[in-house]
């Protein structure tokens, strides 16, 4: 295999952009990638998004969007992992450029949610689960996320205040980050006062509605080293997939995450590192709950410690091991299919040194989670300088 | 998105509570499928499942998905099943919703699950009762 960098990174401005289309959003985002790394052609598009067909009402968009940038008669294809789709067009990027299927190719994901009404979204978030044996009886993503958060409060004694710890934290890190939905501090109370959505989370463990787009570009490591001038390279040192039952009710342990363990096992094998070499992570906060659940899944933390690690503030940007420096999903918003791409950018970026002020100081060795659903798929990639 | 052969095929299972028992391992699986996750057997026999189990995981639904406005706030929870199986329900009757906790004895009774479609469908199954 060949080894593969990051060269160039892109990202918009997320929030419910009701003046821009899907197909504007994702241009913009692309075009800020290639612009990055100084590219203007590209052998392969891969774009993760996870449901344009319920939401804008147009499928086939890997085609669309090749066109819509100028560069119809490339390859191009799309990714669909529900939430963890984004992560699933890096990781079929890598595999072409690691293979020499590809030299170059351009990563992207998007979504857009914003153009049907809250209970459609809700409706085709819950498409994620299982439809006849799961969404069919009104079960709501919160809900299902709730369900897991009550098996780990009973079992560990975690608090709502600890979830909430999760909220505060990374939304004190998206004040720092320009491209955030939510520039908004908040605190322990604003989060255990906000609305009930599902017994035990509050409106403010919820990650939020959002329409977005991220990309990046993906070239050989030699052919990086030629364009990379004086910026730091970043290189893919391993990357982790796995799938997990859909249905909680398949599933013989609620209190963890089977699919974000065996891909984060994957992907430090195949990097040769341990949780304890990680000194920056950007995980899959689809809700508090997660976040907490994934710190453990991944070793960061042993099991029924993840709860007090926030709370004690060991995941802050000047933590142990900071999580979410960008403000994660609850902050920066989750437009799903982007959420993944937006990750890696984010660790790229940091890894390069040009995070501003949500920098983590010394940052060489970098990792991303990534979620389908309620844990029924997960992607770990872990990032390093060259 | 439902089509009158959509529910239609999933009468068995979920009007009579119907699962697949592999006569290899003994694993009852529900929904029924046609090869065993925990050792691959093929071969099968259809038996009913018990309607007695207790909570697994509970919650409370307070924003519903389309079709449930008139439903909330839906207690919703894993229960499982005296035979091990386990399976997503609503919990009826409940006076207080936030009183279903972990372990709560529960059986199942057959009620209307969801609001009619704009179709005329009826959406029939199973919901839990705590005991
Ligand atoms: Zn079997």
């Amino acid at each position: 295999m060949r080894e593969v960098a990051i060269i160039g990174v892109g990202m918009i401005d997320w929030g419910e952009l009701w003046e821009k289309s899907l197909r504007r959003m994702w241009t913009e985002a692309a075009l800020a990638a290639l612009d990055d790394a100084g590219i203007d052609t590209v052998d392969l598009i891969t774009v993760g998004c996870m449901s344009p067909g319920l939401f804008v009402g147009q499928e086939h968009i890997a085609s669309l969007l090749a066109d819509e940038i100028g560069m119809a008669g490339v390859a191009a294809t799309r990714t669909e992992s529900a939430c963890a789709s984004g992560s699933l067009a890096f990781r079929a990027g890598f595999a072409e450029v690691a293979s020499g299927l590809s030299d170059i190719v351009l990563v992207t994901g998007v979504e857009k949610m914003t153009d049907v009404d809250g209970g459609d979204a809700t409706y085709t978030l819950g498409t994620a689960a299982d439809r006849e044996y799961e969404a069919f009886h009104g079960i709501t993503f919160p809900g299902l996320y709730a369900m897991m958060a009550q098996v780990h409060m009973a079992r560990y004694g975690t608090t709502s205040r600890q979830l909430a710890a999760v909220s505060v934290k990374n939304h004190a890190n998206g004040l720092l980050n320009p491209h955030a939905q939510y520039h908004l501090k908040i605190s322990i109370d604003d989060v255990l006062n906000s609305t009930m959505v599902a017994d035990p989370l509050h409106l403010f463990d919820c990650s939020p509605i959002t329409d977005g787009a991220a990309a990046v570009v993906l070239a050989p490591l030699d052919k990086a080293r030629d364009l990379a001038g004086k910026r730091p390279i970043v290189k893919v040192a391993g990357s982790g997939m796995a799938t997990d039952t859909i249905a909680l009710a398949n599933r013989e342990d609620l209190g963890k995450l089977r699919a974000v363990e065996l891909a984060g096992q994957r992907a430090y094998a195949m990097a040769g590192r341990s949780p304890n070499d990680i000194h920056v992570a950007e995980v899959h906060d689809c809700f508090s709950i997660s976040e907490v659940m994934v710190t453990e899944a991944l070793g960061f933390f042993e099991p029924g410690q993840g709860g007090p690690a926030a709370e004690r503030g060991l995941t802050a940007l000047n933590g142990k091991i900071p999580v979410n420096p960008s403000g994660g999903l609850k902050s920066k918003g989750h437009p799903v299919g982007a959420t993944g791409v937006a990750q890696i950018a984010e660790i790229t970026t940091q890894l390069r040194g040009e995070a501003g002020q949500r920098q983590v100081n010394g940052a060489r060795i970098g990792l991303t989670q990534n979620m389908g659903g309620s844990g029924g798929s997960s992607t770990v990639h872990i990032l390093e300088v060259a | 998105m439902e089509s009158p052969a959509r529910s239609w095929r999933e009468y068995p299972q979920r009007y009579r509570l119907e699962a697949a028992k592999c006569t290899k391992c003994d694993k009852v699986l529900y929904p029924p499928r046609v090869i065993c996750p925990a050792c691959h057997g093929r071969d099968f026999e259809t038996v009913t499942l018990p309607r007695e189990g207790h909570v697994v995981a509970p919650t409370v639904v307070r924003v519903p998905p389309t079709g449930f406005e008139e439903e909330t706030p839906l207690p919703v929870a894993v229960v499982e099943l005296s035979n091990g199986v386990r399976l997503m329900v609503q919990v009826a009757d409940m006076a207080d919703p936030l009183e279903l906790k972990i372990g709560d004895p529960i059986h199942l009774e057959f009620r209307r699950i969801q609001q009619d479609s704009e179709a005329g469908l009826l959406f029939y199954g199973h919901k839990a009762i705590r005991d």
